[in-house]
């Protein structure tokens, strides 16, 4: 680990809007971001789920993957730029329709999961050739060396970080939205429409990670400043800051990368081998094949499972699951969720004791507390399908 | 009645050989929502500086450390099921808990009101 003192934080370019709103800035990823504004931690949770939160997620990884050749040749360009793609990744990218997105998983050879990402077919037959891409901040630089060096020659990688992607998230987004890009309260989950603002063209995509409706927004640096200021004007939109993305994406049941998943983790085992399509999964022809597909026939060693705990103690990252003075898995998240006004955790349990209602001891401090293992999310979803 | 405080933002107050503790108003700001208090165990020795109880935030837990040495007396239990308390009276309601001295000399060692307040400041 770099020493935070020494190591060069970057800012976003909402920086120095964050200061503005009163927001205690922590390093993260690299970055100097907003943890949390005045409101707090549980009011802006409670905010999101209610009304629209706004987060900045500047620091993550957007980026374009295109042809060497360029774009425009409609499908048969997309059909090139996917199997490129797919050497990569476990997902059916060729068959994405025009303006859809999927959540898939960056493998090593052995199947272990190098990051989650979220990969958008662009609209329009001059625009084919070419993906958007969004992978995570703490591991983007990772990520962009292995689509270069897998890639080299054939496909031309370029960064979009120096940009703005905000979030917008909760029930009443969808109505801010639609104020500033009319037409967007069409999009279904998981997909996105291009939009032009103040003469720069944004992507707008209808996801998130907080379980509720939203939106993504990629733009410019100088169209995305005042469209933020003016979004936060409107009083249905509140700033939300790391503390609340954390406990939002948990009481969803949304990995967090580094956490929840890693190099060491396959996607059956985290329980997302809904990530890998059928087409994909008989083809076979994907990073540690062999390792997923036999996870996927005789099932994995250990799954990814919601813990709730019984008392009111959290029980965090690094807390020891017992049955019976055994250790039978760990947690790998946990904190407290807000909007189930109780304790939720996630973690990895032997198979033989994943299923729901499973009653186990949570080694808190040294003491055992009762847990139960729990169907994921927490708090139900609330996409726009 | 005298209230001392830690560089760590604990407060102790107190009378005769018996001093409560709880964490400052600038800790529980810091700390933000307080959702899970655990108390130490009454009858319990502690040793100044030690781990004495922990405090929880929707994002963390966070140790409590012993003001002094000497015995547990009393613990808080309406923190049990109002962990809110903590946020909103850090320095009244929200006490953790009452410990013995068992050396009330340590006390010279702890900063008065004035200069925590100046401590605090130069965070």
């Amino acid at each position: 680990m770099a020493n935070q003192t020494t190591e060069t934080l970057k800012r976003t370019p909402l920086y120095d809007m964050h200061v503005d709103l009163g927001a205690r800035i922590v390093p993260f990823a690299g970055y100097e971001m907003p943890v949390q504004f005045p409101m707090g931690v549980m009011g802006e949770h409670t905010w999101t789920r209610t009304h629209a939160g706004l987060f900045d997620v500047s620091h993550m990884g957007p980026c374009f993957l295109t042809l060497e050749e360029g774009i425009g040749g409609g499908d048969e360009a997309h059909a090139a730029i996917s199997a490129l793609v797919e050497t990569l990744v476990p997902s059916d990218i060729a068959g994405l329709k025009q303006g859809q997105a999927r959540l898939t998983v960056l493998l090593n050879a052995e199947g272990g999961i190098l990051d989650d990402l979220i990969i958008t077919r662009p609209i329009g037959d001059d625009a084919q050739g070419s993906l958007y891409i969004v992978v995570n901040g703490a591991v983007k630089h990772q990520d962009w060396e292995i689509f270069e060096t897998a890639l080299a020659g054939k496909a031309v990688l370029t960064r979009a970080d120096d940009r703005i992607l905000f979030a917008l998230q909760g029930p009443e987004a969808v109505d801010v939205m639609s104020d500033f890009f009319p037409g967007c309260e069409e999009l279904a989950f998981m997909h996105h429409m291009p939009f032009e603002l103040n003469g720069t063209r944004c992507i707008v995509s209808r996801c998130g990670y907080t379980g509720e409706d939203g939106f993504e927004v990629l733009v410019s640096a100088v169209a995305g400043v005042p469209l933020v200021e003016e979004m936060l004007e409107d009083t249905r939109v509140r700033p939300v800051g790391l503390g609340a993305r954390d406990s939002l994406r948990l009481e969803a049941g949304l990995c967090l990368y580094g956490h929840d998943m890693d190099a060491t983790r396959d996607p059956v085992e985290a329980g997302m081998a809904w990530v890998i399509q059928k087409t994909r999964r008989e083809a076979g022809n994907f990073p540690g094949a062999a390792r997923i597909l036999a996870a996927l026939k005789d099932g994995p060693a250990e799954k990814r499972v919601g813990i709730r705990p019984l008392e009111r103690a959290p029980a965090r990252e690094g807390t020891e699951i017992e049955i019976d003075g055994k250790t039978v898995g760990v947690v790998t998240s946990g904190g407290f969720g807000p909007t189930v006004d109780h304790p939720v955790a996630m973690g990895y349990i032997a198979a033989a004791h994943a299923a729901p209602g499973t009653k186990v001891d949570l080694m808190v401090r040294g003491k055992a507390r009762p847990g139960e293992v729990v169907a994921l999310p927490f708090v139900p979803h609330n996409y726009k399908r | 009645m005298a209230t001392y405080y830690t560089e760590d933002h604990e407060w102790i107050s107190v009378e005769g050989d018996a001093g409560k503790v709880g964490i400052t108003k600038y800790a529980a700001e810091q700390l933000g929502d307080v959702v899970f208090v655990e108390t130490p165990d009454v009858g319990k020795t502690v040793k100044k500086g030690d781990d004495m109880a922990v405090v929880e935030s929707v994002k963390a837990a966070s140790d409590v450390y012993a003001p002094v040495s000497g015995e547990v007396t009393e613990a808080n239990a309406a923190l049990a099921d109002a962990p809110e308390t903590v946020n909103e009276s850090p320095e009244g309601d929200g006490w953790f808990c009452v410990i013995k001295l068992s050396d009330t000399g340590e006390l010279d060692g702890l900063m008065d009101e004035a200069a925590y307040t100046a401590f605090c400041k130069g965070l």
